[in-house]
């Protein structure tokens, strides 16, 4: 069809020709498929799967906390909630959706590589995360359990009745599925680049991506370490955590936190990945500062390792730690300022669309830029000993983790749908899905804020009656928040077979997988492209495009 | 009107609580300006800069370095008077001072217990008086807890292996929330309580009212009852260490290694006796992990420390001359006997 040479490459828009999806029939052609592009498909209907059962447990504990008196739900299942919305939402959820889907399906397609170094391991670590989620569902069938996502000692090992060893065995599995997948991208980024493409060319999410695996390959064993000991003091009583035979419960805070602070940055750096590629593809213009923002990756994920004790300063560690950790906690700050500073200039002097996935990205530099202050906050040791395992800690991280993630994941997903599918969705109710999103978390969350400032403290099934209005505010909030997330699943599964027919490159975009037709085909390109210009070079391409059509 | 009813600060009812809530301040002006800026700088560059048919090409143009080393500096001195500024009021809130009077807590699943060194004893409740600061020494019989006092601005966890401490000064009379910030269990949303900050007379008359002897005499008959005064006795021939004068002394190991004898130490020694030898002592100390509650220990802790460490001035001078005239031998008993002399004097004469 339409067909135009850009940079030396032939980009074919061959629609009804044959791609990844109609290549092959039958379930066993998905299951048993190596093709990265189908093994995105298959995370991201049971990651949609997963957030839809971590929201729920949301909806719950938010309706519960309408009324001051825990009168809803026992405290028991109230505990089981909040420890199965964190541990659906963080373990299934927000450290796989954006690599496991929008990495697997487009990081090869962007490397302009047929496929990953390690396909078959790929389908293996889909299968990981399948049984890990089989695993956890079995729990929360057979009754749950009661820790919070943390699994503090020694209420983990000693004093809770639940299924404890259960859950950390699904957490462990799901370790392993994001240990593969960090060692397939970095393999297959140095690997399987094609001619051409070094590293200053690439895209800067798969800078972002490449941070996130070296993140993911480093600590993610600590994890597992850290609930194999769990399990094993739990099972047999060894007394590693257990102060009564000299084990000491602070030091599986260490433990837990050395993965899991590092683990934030797995779930937030691919999400500013995606906002590079929006920004950019929105701006018509190369991301400001590109090296600035591609270091800034490295230098988050470097400093991620070295701030674990933050998560500490009332637990009993000395006032020297305290200060170490604190001058590092900050430190880590400024390469996060570096991005927002660098998005929000690219804005400038740019060809800005209000298209769907950049109302998302808007949103997300702003959410992102309030989760990051608030962690400003809780660096100031003073200040921390009073907020400290209150709601400010929780409206932080929900900040980070669901203003900056989850929104950054929803531009993504709409960025690259059309490429995914093949088809447009209707934009109208895209742009008031994202509208909806933005209005419902603020006032979900902002009240949180305020909340933790009064001294409520997080996991609370009861709450002081004074802390009632900034509740309701909270719950309303987070009812249009869940409008807002329903919303893109209905027009979205709408426009996968009434959708408009997308064409190879509906954005205007540059980027290799804007070269290929949508869906690509099997093996992404019919020929390996060769690139000889970089990242975002959005003047070659207008010129281009101006030439041969109108967009 | 509004305003009273939609607080954004809680109550401040301690000598730290305006300092924090400064430096809260001080922090949200920062952050606050920035993320509007931010939010102003978006949507102004957005819509001026909107796509439009006249608009299709962004101008490329690459950053002045200048630019890009001015909003890595900058953030970073600012981020650095935060950390001054936040390790400044954190110093103030873990430094204990001098004069503080003693509270021990112990958290359980699920409820605070306090003891007064007088030994009246409560549940979910503390009286403490206004105007001076307050220690609570404190640790956790199961999983940890977390003492946490928004109207004093502070917290710190309390833990099933060790004595934490935290203190605050009260500024207004009042009852306060006490919390258990650190999620514990079914009832962690219960295992809250009051504090009860009264006038300085009221509180004297408070103690006053009823009592079952002080924590130290009662960590005296503890003493008894476990028989440590067999060994531990008032002169140098027992078979372990003379305790009269100890407190916060500094003590020699076997392994030659020195170890304050603090609040940790001494319960360290108490349940687990053989991980820290005093030189010159063989390791015959049976362990008591299990067999001593943590409101009974913290009763011998009271009683320990009150065989040293005298409270009042002139008192103090007192225990310096005896200190000095029993000068040739450190360990001789009588160097502490200030405080409470009939307690101290009788119980450990064999």
């Amino acid at each position: 069809m339409s067909s135009l040479t850009l940079h030396d490459v032939r980009i074919t828009g061959a629609e009804g020709s044959r791609n990844y999806i109609n290549d092959e029939y039958g379930a066993l052609s998905w299951l048993l498929t190596k093709d990265h592009k189908r093994i995105a498909i298959l995370y991201l209907i049971s990651i949609t799967i997963m957030f839809l059962l971590g929201g729920s447990f949301a909806v719950i504990m938010r309706v519960e906390l309408l009324t001051p008196e825990g009168d809803l739900l026992t405290s028991d299942t109230y505990n089981k909630m909040f420890t199965l919305h964190g541990i659906v939402m963080i373990f299934f959820f927000l450290i796989p959706v954006i690599p496991a889907i929008l990495g697997n399906f487009i990081l090869p397609i962007q490397l302009g590589a047929k496929d990953f170094a390690f396909p078959k391991i790929n389908l293996l670590s889909w299968y990981l995360y399948i049984f890990a989620a089989a695993v956890g569902l079995y729990v929360i069938i057979t009754g749950g359990v009661d820790t919070g996502w943390t699994f503090y000692t020694p209420f983990s090992t000693q004093y809770s009745n639940t299924h404890v060893i259960g859950v950390t065995f699904a957490g462990f599995i799901a370790g392993f599925s994001s240990i593969l997948t960090g060692l397939n991208f970095i393999v297959t980024i140095h690997r399987m680049r094609a001619p051409g493409l070094t590293w200053y060319r690439l895209p800067l999410f798969v800078w972002a991506l490449y941070a996130t695996s070296v993140v993911m390959l480093l600590a993610t064993p600590v994890l597992a370490i850290t609930l194999v000991m769990l399990m094993f003091e739990r099972f047999t009583g060894i007394g590693i955590f257990n102060p009564a035979i000299g084990g000491d419960p602070v030091l599986y805070q260490h433990m837990f936190w050395f993965y899991s602070h590092p683990a934030v940055y797995i779930m937030i750096l691919p999400a500013m990945g995606v906002a590079s590629e929006v920004v950019a593809a929105f701006t018509r213009k190369k991301i400001f500062g590109y090296r600035f923002v591609a270091f800034s990756s490295l230098g988050i994920a470097f400093l991620g390792f070295l701030v674990w004790a933050h998560h500490l300063f009332v637990a009993g560690i000395s006032v020297y730690s305290a200060l170490i950790f604190a001058f590092l906690s900050f430190f880590v700050a400024v390469p996060s300022a570096i991005k927002v500073f660098n998005w929000t200039a690219t804005l400038y002097k740019a060809s800005v669309s209000w298209a769907t996935p950049m109302l998302y990205i808007l949103g997300f530099i702003g959410l992102f830029t309030i989760g990051g202050v608030t962690g400003l906050f809780l660096a100031a040791l003073g200040l921390d000993i009073h907020v400290h395992d209150t709601y400010f800690v929780v409206a932080h991280f929900h900040y980070v983790m669901v203003g900056g993630t989850v929104m950054a994941y929803l531009a993504g997903i709409h960025y690259w749908w059309p490429k995914i599918t093949g088809r447009m969705y209707n934009e109208f109710w895209a742009r008031l899905a994202a509208l909806l999103v933005f209005v419902g978390f603020n006032l979900t969350f902002f009240p949180q804020f305020i909340l933790g400032y009064l001294g409520m403290p997080r996991r609370y099934h009861a709450y002081a009656p004074e802390f009632q209005v900034l509740n309701v505010m909270s719950t309303a909030g987070a009812s249009i928040l869940a409008v807002g997330y329903a919303l893109p699943l209905i027009y979205l599964g709408f426009s996968l077979r009434f959708g408009r027919k997308a064409g190879v490159n509906p954005w205007g975009a540059v980027g290799l997988e804007w070269t290929t037709s949508s869906p690509p085909p099997k093996h992404n390109f019919e020929e390996t492209p060769v690139v000889t210009w970089d990242a975002y070079d959005y003047p070659a391409m207008m010129k281009a495009v101006g030439e041969t059509q109108n967009v | 009107m509004m305003l009273s009813d939609f607080p954004l600060f809680p109550e401040a009812a301690s000598t730290m609580a305006h300092q924090v809530d400064a430096l809260y301040a001080f922090l949200t002006v920062i952050c606050g300006t920035v993320s509007i800026l931010v939010f102003i700088l978006i949507i102004f560059l957005a819509i001026k800069y909107r796509r439009r048919p006249d608009n299709q090409l962004a101008q490329d143009q690459e950053p002045p370095a200048l630019l890009e080393a001015a909003w890595i500096i900058i953030p970073f001195i600012i981020f650095m008077v935060m950390f001054v500024w936040g390790a400044w009021v954190y110093f103030r809130l873990s430094r204990v001072p001098d004069n503080a009077i003693d509270v021990y807590a112990t958290g359980r699943q699920w409820m605070w217990k306090f003891q007064h060194p007088t030994g009246q004893r409560e549940i979910n409740t503390l009286h403490v008086p206004v105007g001076r600061p307050v220690r609570i020494t404190m640790a956790s019989e199961d999983v940890i807890h977390s003492l946490y006092f928004p109207a004093f601005r502070t917290k710190a966890d309390v833990l099933p292996n060790r004595y934490r401490t935290i203190w605050f000064e009260a500024t207004k009379t009042g009852r306060f929330h006490i919390f258990c910030a650190e999620y514990c269990g079914t009832m962690h949303s219960g295992m809250i309580g009051w504090v009860e900050v009264m006038k300085d007379t009221d509180y004297q008359r408070w103690l006053a009212g009823g009592s079952e002897g002080s924590m130290a005499s009662q960590g005296e008959k503890l003493f008894q009852k476990y028989a440590c005064n067999t060994c531990h006795t008032n002169d140098a021939t027992g078979r372990g260490p003379v305790l009269a004068g100890l407190y916060n002394t500094t003590v020699a190991l076997t392994d030659n290694s020195m170890v304050k004898a603090d609040d940790n130490y001494i319960r360290e020694s108490i349940l687990t006796p053989q991980s820290k030898v005093v030189r010159g002592f063989a390791p015959v100390m049976p362990t008591f992990q299990g067999q001593v509650n943590e409101e009974d220990l913290l009763k011998l802790l009271a009683y320990v420390k009150s065989l040293s460490a005298p409270k009042p001035a002139t008192v103090a001078v007192e225990s310096q001359q005896s200190m000095q005239t029993s000068a040739g031998s450190p360990l001789a008993p009588g160097a502490g006997q200030a405080p409470q002399p009939t307690t101290t004097g009788k119980g450990n004469q064999p």
